[in-house]
């Protein structure tokens, strides 16, 4: 994570000129340049760890746009976030197919041995857990996504030498 | 390569899953050796009124969900102006059960580029968009890899194909909302606002993104297309059955022996992708319930299942839908309060708000399942459900609400007996207090005065 985001959530950012070409380059691929906001809200969100109002700030004059269009969209969907993460991202599918074969074993066992539930992140910030919705991996339920990769069928057993290895 | 397999028997013959199986099928050079590409050169050379015409031959049904038949989708498309047509790819998957766009996507994209070139030249699309949900980072790589590839053998970009004509593909990441599978929300989305469905009329082959018409197709739809251009689409018609042509990739989870996604021809018997495929019930349990196309389909109870078989015409006149084919298996030893609770938290987690019936409603049923759960129902609770289910149907901007509404309403239905007698049992479920601990939910329901506020019957 870079220093910008240790700055008072208020302080306003500046973004790299690097970051400014790969915005320049995603509003070039749709006829209206607006349509860039989600791929740019994803491009910030990996450098940076989460949005901060600041950063909204940033990529709202970026986009040409106002900040009210650009926090509605970031508080609509799931996978921005608006709080540091830990370093890995542990999201556990609890939706039927998963839950018939066993997620819930899978959170409880994180509560159980890691001390984190559902939104919450370990004391030195290495994992956070999230309960989430379908994945679209339901043939290997249960299962999670750990970082941007698919693991499953889970057990408990085999979570943990995922999480050990990572 | 494909050729011969048109002598196997029907239920033996594989299209998509023959090539996304293959090690390396991802990249140009081995998907051309297995033909790719050959059907859009031929395709690119027939007038777009005449591929139309064969796609509505084929009985190709839209295989996202609601199994609308694509070639008349197609031909909604007005003549071409001034204003650009478009081609939405959608890869959003979120149907609770369904996992088979992203093998295509992850091993054989150049099959849905194939099909994307033939759609394309079909409704005049110069420009398409692939909507792939955010959490699909691989599927995403493998897809712009291969669209660079396709770009650099000029297949895509200026000129592609030797056509005169432009084609761009663009692949868009989505933020994890179900709702964006709807395609009106996914439109908004893809223009860079939040997931909210439109009002219809204009449909979006009128009026779609950026106002211009558009056609948004499910991926599997699309990259079904070369095969039908290579077999003809009279024996694609043939393979299927009862209105539905062809094949499809199902998705066989929940409590089976061998879960996966089987590629299979229309119609086949509900049974055979259970026993032979999936290789029974698990752990030799008996089998209770099925949910035949994603959580949003209604269920069917065990003795119904013997004549259920695998195509829209045929589900549907089970007061069912086959939808997106994700097949979720339920054993004996599952209570029916469990399966309930879960999917009303999916539909009240994910309604987006907009028409109160849907908001409102979801938020009721959820609630009163719970309570339900807690040990603390009342019988009538059951007629309730119904009631509530009933006034969301029909009462949204979206087919959201349907898909909130049937199942919730077929459990109370369907398995009222055993609803029943755990509510006079007093029975706490474990899974109330699982949704105490990890879902934020009261350990103990108080709904005074059920009922939901200006949701009544033609309000
Ligand atoms: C709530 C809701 C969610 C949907 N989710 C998806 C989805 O994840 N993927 C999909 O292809 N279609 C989904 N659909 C169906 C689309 O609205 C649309 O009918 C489909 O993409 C059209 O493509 P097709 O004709 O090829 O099936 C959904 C519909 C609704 C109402
Ligand atoms: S039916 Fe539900 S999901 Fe669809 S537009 Fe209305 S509130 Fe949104
Ligand atoms: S239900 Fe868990 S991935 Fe689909």
């Amino acid at each position: 994570m870079s220093e910008i985001v240790s700055a008072p959530a208020d302080q306003p950012v500046t973004l790299s000129e690097k970051t400014l070409g790969s915005i320049a380059e995603l509003r070039g691929r749709y006829e209206d340049p607006r349509a860039a906001l989600l791929p740019v809200l994803h491009v910030i969100q990996a450098e940076h760890g989460h949005l901060t109002l600041a950063l909204e700030r940033a990529v709202a004059d970026a986009m040409e746009m106002p900040l009210t269009k650009v926090h509605e969209v970031v508080s609509f969907y799931t996978l921005f976030r608006t709080e540091a993460e830990g370093k890995l991202q542990v999201c556990i599918c609890q939706t039927m197919s998963c839950m018939l074969r066993g997620a819930r074993e899978l959170l409880t066992h994180m509560r159980v041995k890691y001390g984190v539930g559902p939104g919450e992140t370990t004391a030195d910030g290495r994992l956070t857990v999230h309960a989430v919705e379908c994945l679209g991996n339901c043939e290997a339920g249960p299962m999670a996504q750990i970082g941007d990769d698919y693991f499953g069928p889970l057990t408990p057993e085999t979570l943990d030498e995922i999480l050990e290895k990572r | 390569m494909r050729g011969e397999r048109t002598e196997m028997p029907a239920s033996e013959q594989r299209f998509l899953s023959a090539l996304y199986t293959q090690e390396k099928m991802h990249t140009l050079k081995v998907a051309r050796q297995a033909g790719a590409y050959a059907q859009a050169e031929r395709v690119l050379k027939m007038e777009p009124a005449d591929v139309i015409a064969a796609v509505k031959a084929s009985n190709l049904r839209g295989l996202g969900g609601a199994g609308f038949p694509t070639g008349m989708k197609w031909s909604f498309v007005p003549p071409k102006g001034d204003r650009m047509h478009y081609l939405v790819v959608n890869a959003d998957e979120g149907e609770p059960g369904t996992c088979k766009d992203k093998h295509i996507m992850r091993g054989c994209p150049h099959t849905l580029l194939e099909g994307i070139i033939i759609a394309c030249h079909a409704i005049h699309a110069e420009k398409a968009y692939i909507y792939v949900r955010g959490e699909y980072v691989r599927p995403m790589e493998r897809l712009s890899a291969a669209i660079d590839e396709a770009c650099a053998a000029g297949l895509l970009g200026e000129n592609h194909m030797g056509t005169g004509r432009r084609l761009v593909v663009v692949v868009h990441p989505g933020a994890g909302a179900y709702i964006c599978g709807e395609e009106t929300a996914l439109i908004e989305s893809l223009e860079g606002k939040k997931g909210q469905p439109r009002n219809r009329p204009p449909f979006p082959a009128i009026e779609g993104l950026f106002r211009c018409p558009t056609v948004v197709n499910n991926v599997e739809t699309i990259a079904y297309l070369p095969f039908i251009f290579e077999h003809g689409p009279e024996k694609w018609s043939e393979w299927g059955h009862n209105g539905s042509g062809g094949y499809r990739l199902m998705s066989l989870s929940g409590h089976v022996e061998r879960p996966g996604v089987y590629e299979l021809p229309m119609g086949t018997p509900l049974m055979e992708l259970i026993e032979k495929h999936g290789g029974g019930v698990w752990k030799g349990r008996g089998l209770k319930a099925v949910i035949p196309g994603g959580l949003s389909a209604p269920i069917l109870r065990a003795e119904e299942c013997a004549d259920a078989r695998l195509d829209f015409n045929t589900l549907r006149d089970m007061g069912t839908m086959a939808g997106s084919a994700g097949v979720i298996v339920i054993d004996d030893q599952t209570p029916m309060i469990d399966v309930m609770l879960n999917c009303a938290h999916f539909y009240h987690d994910e309604s987006c708000g907009q028409c109160t019936p849907c908001r409102e409603g979801t938020w009721w049923m959820y609630r009163i399942i719970l309570r339900i759960a807690q040990g603390r129902g009342r019988l009538r609770d059951l007629d309730e459900l119904v009631r509530i289910a009933s006034n969301i149907e029909g009462n949204t901007i979206c087919a959201f609400g349907e898909a909130a509404a049937w199942p919730i309403r077929s459990y109370a239905r369907k398995f009222r007996d055993e609803l029943a007698a755990f509510i006079e049992s007093g029975e706490r479920s474990r899974e109330a207090d699982w949704h105490h601990e990890d879902r934020g939910a009261p350990p103990l329901i108080q709904i005074e005065g059920v009922g939901m506020p200006g949701v009544r019957a033609g309000v």
